[in-house]
């Protein structure tokens, strides 16, 4: 077997890490907020409770995976497998370091955005094929969030395309080598990041799955392993969006020699988990008309202004 | 616009690194099966029947504090010994009932029934719950160290009279003229 991008060998571990650190996520978040809220968490399972996410798997796994009778079946059973293959459809694209990759497609940036507004159509399905009042609220909002911020999601990405001349992720790394994107792009940098916790529907935009208010939202039904497929699925968005703001904004896997590249895009991506962790144990959550009018009053002129601004420089050097 | 950012720099940004500088402080959380808790002389836990300093049991079988249990969770029999003691012949408490709410001893006359720190009771078996007075007594004299009832009360037994306890004036006599 050879190593490089696009190898079968590659693709296989690429699938196999994202998962298992997705699936390792639950018990890095427990950790993380407690550690913030003055807790210790989960410790009892193993070396520092890392086997906590082994019970947990066994207890969704042995679960009874119940469709209730008023369900429309084929979509809430199809619902969960979509955001799965979506988020994992996106990782496709991501250079992790040099040669490691699935694929180097020349619309990679456009293909990410794809596979998020596909991601949307799931959590849309499960709440309407739920036939549930809470699922439906869930959904309702999932729709009312996804209007308002993938506009602006793919408008703050337009500063990095026109800045390296291209919508490959590995040749926007590669433009970066003299100089993170961070700096040129820095609003378009929040931006995407503001976005992406919309999207991965993580806290403060938690906002289709608001436990205090409805429930679980559009996952109210669910139980089992599709259940456990929402929830290793928002884990994948959270890895998703940390790894594509490195690659985007941080310079991939650049860094100093003394470690290899792919530590270098581990670590960058951590910092991002960590942070997005973070969020949420800080912040608490907007009623999602305000993120509605966040995000088209103010979120998407500053985007088009900052796509303005680079436009221009870029033109007049 | 201007008062947006400066709301998010000012309050936004703000908790977060309030809530960072968490991560430097020493977690609130007690690990309880290796690290004991703390717990109040007060705390309502465990029942126990204490003995006074002379050894003997406090108990004299009055069932006031069976009647204080709201949850009628405590049974006892009164005997009398030789020397005109009353005691619990038996004295049993439903732990399975019992809510520890303390009444019985704030009911109890002679200081015997006391609630105790301990709290880990728990059985395997419903019957195991039934704990009966050679389980409750304890060779101790609990909270109240001094106190011992037939030394202080009115009541005559055998080797101390009416009027020979402590404090205690002697008994008027009712038949005799002198002021």
């Amino acid at each position: 077997m050879n190593w490089e991008v696009g190898s079968g060998l590659n693709i296989g571990v690429i699938l196999l890490t994202v998962i298992i650190v997705a699936a390792m996520l639950i018990w890095v978040e427990r950790r993380l907020l407690s550690l913030w809220q003055e807790r210790l968490g989960p410790n009892r399972v193993g070396p520092f409770g890392l086997l906590q996410v082994v019970a947990d798997m066994i207890k969704i796994f042995t679960k009874e995976d119940w469709v209730p009778p008023f369900a429309d079946k084929f979509s809430f059973v199809l619902a969960p497998a979509i955001i799965m293959v979506a988020i994992l459809l996106s990782f496709a694209v991501v250079p992790f370091a040099p040669g490691v990759g699935v694929i180097d497609s020349n619309i990679g940036v456009l293909f990410v955005l794809a596979m998020a507004s596909i991601g949307a159509y799931s959590v849309m399905l499960a709440g309407l094929s739920s036939d549930n009042k809470y699922a439906l609220l869930g959904s309702l909002r999932a729709a009312a969030q996804m209007i308002s911020y993938e506009v602006f999601m793919g408008v703050s990405l337009l500063g990095v395309v026109a800045l390296s001349g291209s919508f490959n992720l590995r040749e926007i790394v590669l433009a970066q080598a003299d100089g993170w994107y961070v700096i040129p792009q820095f609003i378009g940098f929040v931006i995407f990041l503001i976005a992406g916790i919309a999207e991965s529907h993580r806290l403060p935009f938690d906002i289709p799955e608001a436990e205090q208010e409805i429930c679980a939202g559009y996952h109210t039904e669910y139980s089992g392993m599709k259940f456990g497929m929402f929830f290793v699925g928002e884990y994948l968005g959270l890895v998703l969006i940390s790894s594509l703001i490195t690659v985007l904004f941080f310079g991939g896997w650049m860094g100093p020699e003394f470690l290899p590249p792919i530590i270098w895009f581990v670590i960058k991506s951590f910092i991002f988990i960590a942070f997005f962790i973070l969020l949420r144990a800080a912040i608490p959550r907007p009623r999602y008309d305000q993120l509605m009018s966040y995000g088209w009053l103010f979120l998407l002129p500053l985007s088009l202004l900052n796509l303005l601004v680079t436009g221009a420089i870029i033109l007049s050097t | 616009m201007l008062k947006l950012i400066q709301d998010t720099l000012t309050s936004q940004v703000h908790t977060l690194w309030l809530v960072f500088k968490h991560a430097f402080v020493k977690a609130d959380t007690v690990q309880y099966p290796e690290e004991a808790p703390y717990m109040s002389p007060r705390w309502r836990g465990r029942i126990i029947l204490s003995r006074d300093p002379d050894g003997e049991e406090r108990c004299v079988a009055c069932n006031l504090c069976a009647c204080a249990c709201p949850v009628d969770c405590i049974a006892l029999q009164k005997a009398e010994d030789e020397d005109g003691r009353w005691y619990p012949e038996f004295f049993r408490i439903n732990f399975s009932r019992c809510i520890m709410c303390g009444f019985c001893e704030e009911a109890c006359p002679t200081n015997a029934i006391q609630l105790t720190p301990d709290f880990e009771m728990a059985e395997y078996v419903r019957q195991d719950m039934v704990w009966e007075k050679e389980d409750l007594l304890i060779n101790g004299t609990g909270k109240y160290h001094d106190y011992n009832f037939y030394r202080v009360a009115g009541k005559s037994i055998k080797g101390k009279d009416k009027g020979e306890a402590l404090n205690e004036a002697e008994p008027v006599n009712v038949r005799s003229l002198l002021p």
